[in-house]
């Protein structure tokens, strides 16, 4: 369905849809941008920037509850229907899911602060390799949210496998290192609270497509194939 | 899920088949079909002019009074055709009661009022049972506690939303199957509005209800199925659910979110 084929009777509508779509943007976009400061952070031992991305977290806290004002807000002013409703909740669900993937984000930047830079750990090499899947997963999902591109959605899902199996393969090298290597317990522990939170994130891209998906056809998407994650069960 | 299993388990009161209505030789209705069960209350939604009340009309054959107007097509309550010659019309009327948009009181008292339709079709044989059928009727149309202490008293000097329901207490009486409403709330206020729509709940099931609204928060207030009608066609029927949040086709869309020009 193309919503810009017919706009509504009462323009005010499209209105309120329009600053809402720019503020889901700003939101979506402003979380890319914190996973992606604090995995610098974490690769250049940058603690100013790391402490930018935990102070920015507050301007994403911000938005989701400018976002959820507003939703409910456009519901009980406009009685919405049909795609519109939809979106109207899936926005709602979005602006909760990307003030996690911030709380994440904000969690590996406050790590970064932690870990002695003296301990170079080569087991978590992959990580900035998982930190650009986990980031383009991110910003495909707000990609088919501004173009209400289902297929896109669906592809976002499929490839939160990849960031799946990063994690599956970082867990077990670090583990495997720390049995080895008793005093990296400290910044390995770290490393794998960040790959967990990566892989989080990776989750939560995809909870995003998944609204994206709802708001653009009406129907759920069907279950999909989860990757292997059975060294570490997920609680939800 | 239930409303689609009851749908396909229990027989249809009312079923229209291929139904074309002409005024002179404009077609006001292009050929309808739809079935209309006990269980699931049923919205006609619509723009102005797309032939939602006409055909609510042609349900007890309020459009023969019209002379201009001509029907087509298979209209059958229980499986009996509606327009054959044996249908006597005043007994049809009676088995698919009517509520109109202005409440229409007669000029009499609240009791006769819902005692007229009984005592025209011969329903009680004694005063008693007449009382037993007035009371029932008020009771079920959820007038009775506002007004059993002054049944002498004239209808019209009810408010809005009680003459309405004394009107629904009207078309009750004569027990009927079916009750057709055609915008019955929109000279209503919210509340008067609330009551009446409470009420169609209760009714559901105990009889095939039908009802026309302009409002479309209304029809998915009280509907289980919604029919879309645009310029004389049934565009979509469904569970009313599946109407409001996912409608099948792009001109139901555009109606219901606001979208026609």
């Amino acid at each position: 369905m193309n919503h810009s084929l017919n706009e509504h009777t009462l323009k005010a509508f499209d209105g309120d849809l329009i600053t809402l779509r720019g503020l889901i943007a700003e939101i979506g976009g402003r979380a890319e941008k914190a996973v992606e400061g604090a995995m610098t952070a974490l690769t250049n031992t940058d603690h100013d920037l790391a402490r930018q991305v935990v102070e920015g977290d507050k301007r994403i806290d911000a938005l989701e509850e400018q976002i959820d004002r507003m939703v409910i807000q456009t519901i009980a002013l406009r009685a919405p229907m049909a795609d519109d409703l939809r979106e109207l909740v899936a926005a709602l669900k979005i602006s909760g899911v990307v003030e996690r993937i911030g709380d994440y984000a904000k969690n590996i930047a406050k790590r970064v602060l932690l870990i002695d830079p003296a301990q170079q750990i080569d087991a978590a090499r992959l990580l900035p390799a998982m930190a650009d899947a986990t980031r383009q997963l991110v910003d495909d999902a707000f990609t088919a949210f501004a173009k209400r591109d289902a297929d896109l959605a669906v592809a976002v899902c499929a490839q939160d496998k990849t960031v799946d199996d990063f994690y599956n393969s970082i867990f077990r090298a670090l583990i495997a290192h720390m049995i080895d290597n008793p005093e990296h317990v400290g910044a390995g522990t770290h490393l794998l609270f960040i790959a967990k939170n990566l892989e989080r994130i990776g989750d939560h891209a995809t909870n995003v497509s998944e609204m994206v998906y709802f708001a653009v056809t009406g129907h759920s998407m069907n279950e999909r194939e989860r990757g292997d994650d059975a060294l570490a069960p997920d609680s939800d | 899920m239930l409303d689609n299993m009851a749908t396909a388990t229990t027989k249809p009161k009312m079923s229209a088949r291929d139904v074309k209505v002409f005024y002179g030789p404009k077609e006001a209705i292009k050929g309808v079909s739809i079935d209309i069960d006990m269980d699931n209350v049923v919205a006609f939604i619509g723009p102005s002019g797309c032939g939602k009340s006409t055909f609510l009309r042609t349900l007890n054959r309020m459009n023969d009074t019209s002379p201009s107007a001509r029907g087509e097509g298979d209209f059958t309550l229980d499986g009996e055709n509606i327009y054959s010659s044996s249908m006597d019309v005043v007994q049809l009327r009676a088995r698919v009661g009517m509520v109109f948009q202005k409440p229409n009181p007669f000029p009499k008292s609240i009791y006769d009022n819902v005692a007229y339709g009984p005592r025209i079709h011969g329903l009680a044989p004694n005063k008693a049972e007449l009382d037993q059928i007035v009371e029932n009727s008020l009771v079920r149309a959820g007038l009775w506690t506002e007004v059993k202490d002054r049944l002498s008293d004239s209808g019209t000097a009810l408010s809005g939303g009680q003459q309405q329901r004394l009107c629904i207490a009207r078309a009750i009486a004569v027990d009927p199957e079916v009750i057709l409403m055609d915008e019955p709330c929109s000279a209503l206020d919210p509340i008067a509005t609330a009551k009446i729509e409470e009420l169609i709940h209760e009714l559901r099931g105990r009889y095939a209800i039908v009802i026309v609204t302009h409002n479309m928060q209304q029809a998915a207030r009280v509907s289980q199925k919604t029919a879309f009608f645009h310029l004389g066609t049934m565009v979509e029927y469904g569970d009313t659910s599946d109407i409001f949040t996912n409608p099948r086709e792009e001109r139901t869309r555009d109606y219901i979110t606001g979208r026609y020009g």
